[in-house]
């Protein structure tokens, strides 16, 4: 864990009673959730309980059905499309599978937002692409590739050096680890963690990977599924550092911390038998 | 005996509420769900029209559209041209020739062609070519976050991915229904002079007299608006892809049959009013008959 010093000044991201809500089902409830400037904070939580959409509602790429985001004290969702396209300049997002463009070569997908938004010559775009494949590992033979010929970790990395090319501000990682090799895990965590130490960046980081979650976190929280919920219970089950997850009282916590399916196997087939 | 009876009616009763009730319901849905419909695209075509209008595209994105769209499709749509005249000639043929009006083959395949087969063909053949090609794509990159990686990225994926298709098949298509017309009257002019032995003179000359330059570019006319309906519907269905290899196919597919719809449509209002124009500019205009 790396300390951090959190300025008493305003959070970088503010999400204000978020409800995220598709059609008849609710995925988020009532989210409430500062992130200080320079925090590398984790969601830990059981697939489907909104890890992505709280992440996706944060860089405003699903609007809110109910609450606030605020993005260095700007609201998202009132931004327009102008407005925004600057302000997404301030993020790198890395995607669960990459999410690289299939029509593009490696460099041209490094690229791309420095293309996107212009202010660079061909030159220096060039020589920053490289430099960017070099932090995170890949040779410059990479670039004229594209990325179906790339395994899944070189992938991930070039998505990394993608987000990393316009020097975020804030930088968000869904579910970085997963799908690959227990050592190509600990490079990307290494890669955030690199990352962190380099430049005073934000990091919010979406996995199901303990061993990522402790490695990285300032700050972890936990969500729930909101089904599981009963009445009255806040879809934050824990807020604290990752050594505090260790010691937690929540059984839900502890389960999903120590890998146990519990009664939740149970649970699952009453869900599915009540279909029925 | 009539408590019975009243049983049953009052069963039989709350069956045909029920039954008229879910009839009302799925009645309800499917007007709810069309205007929806209605209303996306919409905003969607209101989105793609204001891009359109205030943003330059970037020649390094439009370009390779346009070779996708035209030089890619140039074969398919130059051997079904070709085709196409040479089956009206073995059509019309025999017909033509009972009547002793063989040489008028020319005038009414050329006619054919350049008002009407030429553009609804090619369109068709483009609406599966590139239309699902497109849909396809873009479904693809919905369903793997690409669309959302450029959102993320800053860049605005209704200019960044739907205009430079629109503008491509906008310019394209009428240019490869160009050539289909080409193509078509080389085709037919091939099979009635060359195989069924129609006078070359007369069948060239009855060919310029009866199809004016009006006729030839109300087809091409015609064409750019089955080019902007093509790429708005692909694009569209590819935006609003379902997830997975289902909804990317379903995503192609209907895009195939919206397209070949929309085309049909717009063929007929077009040939509407461009008879009406033809009759307002030319009053006594040649007729073929």
């Amino acid at each position: 864990m790396i300390d951090t010093e959190v300025t008493p000044e305003q959070p970088m991201v503010q999400v204000q009673n978020l409800t995220m809500r598709f059609g008849s089902q609710t995925v988020l409830k009532n989210i409430s959730l500062e992130i200080p400037a320079g925090q590398t904070l984790v969601i830990l939580g059981e697939s489907g309980c909104g890890k992505s959409v709280l992440m996706k509602s944060i860089i405003g790429l699903v609007p809110p059905t109910r609450g606030k985001v605020l993005f260095d004290g700007m609201d998202m969702a009132t931004m327009g499309e102008q407005q925004m396209a600057r302000v997404r300049l301030r993020f790198g997002y890395v995607f669960q599978n990459a999410a690289l463009f299939d029509s593009m070569t490696v460099g041209q997908n490094v690229a791309f937002p420095l293309r996107q938004h212009g202010g660079f010559s061909e030159s220096e775009t060039e020589e920053l692409v490289l430099a960017k494949l070099n932090e995170v590992g890949l040779p410059p033979s990479v670039v004229t590739k594209r990325p179906m010929e790339l395994s899944g970790g070189m992938r991930k990395r070039v998505a990394v050096a993608r987000a990393l090319i316009v020097n975020p501000e804030i930088l968000m990682y869904d579910e970085p680890t997963t799908g690959l090799d227990p050592v190509m895990s600990d490079v990307i965590n290494e890669l955030i963690l690199r990352t962190r130490r380099r430049i005073p960046v934000t990091s919010i980081v979406v996995t199901h990977d303990m061993h990522t979650a402790r490695r990285v976190a300032d700050r972890v929280i936990m969500l729930s599924p909101y089904s599981r919920l009963e009445r009255g219970q806040p879809q934050i089950l824990f807020d604290g550092t990752a050594a505090e997850l260790d010691t937690t009282n929540d059984r839900r916590v502890r389960q999903f911390v120590n890998g146990e399916a519990g009664e939740r196997l149970m649970e699952l087939a009453s869900e599915a038998n009540s279909e029925w | 005996m009539s408590t019975a009876t009243s049983e049953v009616n009052e069963s039989l009763f709350q069956r045909l509420a029920s039954w008229l009730f879910n009839w009302c319901a799925d009645i309800g849905e499917v007007v709810h769900d069309s205007f929806v419909a209605v209303g996306m695209f919409t905003v969607f075509a209101g989105r793609l029209f204001r891009w359109l209008f205030f943003s330059r595209p970037r020649w390094d994105v439009l370009l390779p559209n346009m070779y996708q769209v035209g030089v890619r499709s140039l074969p398919v749509i130059a051997l079904t041209g070709t085709f196409i005249g040479m089956v009206l000639s073995v059509q019309s043929y025999a017909q033509f020739r009972q009547l002793g009006l063989e040489t008028r083959l020319g005038a009414v395949i050329n006619f054919s062609l350049v008002r009407e087969l030429g553009p609804v063909l090619a369109a068709t053949m483009l609406a599966g070519r590139v239309g699902s090609a497109m849909a396809a794509e873009l479904g693809t990159m919905r369903v793997t976050e690409q669309i959302d990686a450029l959102s993320a990225m800053g860049a605005n994926p209704i200019r960044y991915l739907v205009v430079p298709r629109f503008l491509a098949c906008v310019f394209m298509i009428p240019a490869l229904t160009a050539m289909a017309d080409f193509m078509g009257v080389c085709g037919g002019f091939f099979y009635s002079v060359m195989v069924l032995g129609i006078d070359k003179f007369h069948y060239l000359q009855n060919s310029a007299v009866f199809v004016t330059q009006f006729d030839l570019m109300s087809g091409i006319g015609k064409s750019v608006f089955f080019g902007a309906a093509i790429a708005l519907v692909s694009c569209y269905q590819g935006f609003n892809s379902d997830a997975g290899a289902e909804g990317v196919g379903k995503a192609a597919t209907s895009s195939f049959v919206y397209c070949f719809v929309m085309i049909l449509v717009l063929d007929l209002m077009m040939g509407i009013f461009l008879d009406s124009l033809y009759t307002a500019l030319y009053p006594g205009g040649i007729k073929l008959v």
